[in-house]
């Protein structure tokens, strides 16, 4: 039962201290959909590339508004809400389609053009000689509210904002970079699942930011070497705190960080002797000439791309309520894909989404926090590991991009 | 015959994950086979990924492994009800069919929800003592997953 009190207190601990009210409460996440999600942010739509041709659209949301995303005539992709201004019905029901010349509201067949501008009303001029808009009435003043669109390395993003910054700005050069690292190639889709997670948006965000828990929680990075806080690697957090980039680089020969880091700590983590039947998983190839095997980005407020090896993902994180939150999870693969490149990326999705060796308990850990936190009141949770600051840094024992969540989260908020 | 065969089949196979013998679970397929959970959208639109992939029994070994020894997750149990089988293809070396199934899924706090909807879209290899699936694509209707999907469909 989601909390109603608005009156969250944050402590004076800058921010390493987060109320557990903000998962729970109802007129905070209210405020959130106004001020983050329609506010002065991007958010991500869809891939450039599931649009390539006049009419293709997908129906998407930004927080809770469902959006129309579709390329006009002239080539560009435009966005707008999904809502028709007559009574205010879905305009599309569909997830995504083909060839559409406009959009029809089933309701009373008022019809938008694609870039969201109502063309016609039927029965304008009445039936007959009676009945009718009054005079009046001028089209041009309805229309659902219009995005700003952004279209980045083939991503494509979208702003009820007039005021956010230019996307690339937004992001910064060490994001842009990265990004382009991942999406600087023709993209395809080579799949597409939700996962239903039981848990305020914040949470699964704070996760994906959270490179403290990933070869605490999850076993089989560890054991596999794909993942471990003594391999090189670090995190980068924009300078307003709003995205991160968190990456490791695998040595071939480990030892020199300090193998027993583990096991001194007695941590559950690493169960030795542990093996794969099959180890086909693991022999991914060599795509980028970094040497970095994991990089994990997210864009605010909603937006994660993700290289866990050859396993290119991108995942969109969509608030349902209080307490629930949908993710939207696109594998994708590159178009000059070998066959050989192909089946290794379609292996290596099995540590990756909703049954991934690697993220599986990602889904369940959120949940175990909402349910935690169900009787709190003044209590916080204590994000202080690597110290108070929001800095990039070289260690990934750290939650320093979970504060820079909360440093924009609040500036955005006020609060 | 044939149809006795799979039904037979099928209830050996949801008994072993449903009664918790996961290791058993690898059995059901040939050496060389193909698994894939996926949904009715990714189907239809030709997208191969898969929410478990795997290309030999070897990983669905790993996959049972990894659910014991490295992943965590709520304890939890699923109730398998299989449909009507419909043969699709039949010949002497494999037959081909489809089978509708639901399952609920039991959690920690004793709730059931009925967690997947789907087809299993088989290719079952004939000539041995029993049946063996050389290919099993779970293809699920709805495309959400709730929370996660630990056990094998």
């Amino acid at each position: 039962m989601p909390a109603s009190s608005s009156a969250v207190e944050w402590s004076p601990h800058g921010l390493t201290r987060i109320p557990f009210t903000v998962y729970r409460d109802a007129d905070i996440y209210a405020r959130e959909q106004r001020t983050i999600f329609r506010g002065d942010t991007w958010n991500y739509l869809c891939l450039e590339s599931e649009l390539p041709d006049t009419g293709d659209y997908k129906t998407s949301f930004v927080g809770d508004a469902p959006v129309i995303v579709v390329r006009d005539a002239d080539g560009e992709i435009y966005a707008f809400e999904n809502r028709c201004s007559h009574r205010g019905a879905l305009i599309c029901l569909e997830k995504a389609g083909k060839a559409a010349k406009d959009f029809q509201c089933v309701y009373h067949a008022w019809t938008y053009d694609r870039q969201g501008n109502l063309k016609a009303v039927a029965f304008e001029s009445g039936v007959n000689g009676s009945g009718g808009m009054s005079a009046e009435f001028c089209k041009e003043d309805h229309h659902p509210r219009k995005l700003r669109v952004a279209i980045f390395c083939g991503l494509v993003f979208g702003s009820f904002s007039d005021t956010v910054d230019p996307f690339e700005e937004y992001l910064g050069e060490e994001i842009c970079a990265r990004i382009e690292r991942v999406m600087g190639r023709a993209v395809e889709v080579i799949g597409r699942f939700t996962q239903a997670l039981p848990n305020n948006w914040k949470l699964y965000y704070e996760n994906v930011k959270d490179s403290y828990h990933a070869s605490l929680l999850h076993l089989f990075f560890t054991t596999f070497r794909l993942n471990r806080l003594s391999q090189r690697g670090g995190i980068i957090v924009s300078e307003c705190g709003a995205h991160h980039v968190s990456y490791s680089i695998v040595d071939d020969d480990d030892g020199s960080s300090g193998p027993n880091a583990y096991r001194d700590q007695s941590l559950r983590s690493e169960q030795t002797g542990y093996q794969l039947a099959d180890q086909s998983l693991l022999q991914g190839f060599k795509e980028f000439n970094d040497g970095i095997t994991l990089q994990i980005l997210s864009v605010f407020p909603g937006f994660v791309l993700q290289q866990i090896q050859n396993c290119l993902a991108i995942r969109q994180v969509l608030p349902r309520g209080v307490d629930r939150t949908d993710l939207h999870w696109t594998y994708i693969g590159y178009r000059s894909d070998t066959p050989a490149q192909r089946d290794m990326r379609l292996r290596q999705a099995n540590l990756v989404g909703p049954a991934g060796f690697v993220s599986m308990e990602d889904g369940a850990v959120g949940g175990f926090v909402q349910r935690g936190i169900a009787a709190t009141e003044q209590q916080q949770a204590v994000v202080e590991m690597g110290g108070q600051e929001t800095a990039s840094t070289a260690s990934r024992a750290t939650e320093a991009a979970v504060r820079g969540f909360w440093k924009r989260y609040r500036s955005l908020m006020g609060v | 015959m044939l149809r006795a065969q799979i039904q037979e089949f099928h209830a050996s196979y949801v008994r072993c994950i449903d009664a918790d013998n996961l290791e058993d679970w690898p059995s059901h397929f040939t050496s060389q086979c193909h698994y894939r959970v996926t949904n009715a959208d990714n189907e239809r639109d030709g997208l191969p990924a898969g929410l478990i992939f795997a290309t030999s029994r070897a990983m669905l070994e790993d996959r049972v492994s990894a659910l014991r020894h490295a992943n965590i997750y709520e304890r939890q149990r699923y109730r398998h009800v299989v449909g009507q089988v419909s043969i699709l293809k039949s010949g002497l070396q494999q037959v081909e069919c489809e089978s509708p199934f639901i399952v609920a899924r039991i959690v920690q706090s004793d709730e059931t929800s009925l967690f997947a909807t789907g087809v299993y879209r088989d290719i079952f290899e004939l000539g041995g003592e029993r049946l063996l699936l050389k290919q099993r694509i779970v293809v699920c209707d709805s495309s959400r997953i709730d929370t996660l999907l630990a056990v094998p469909l």
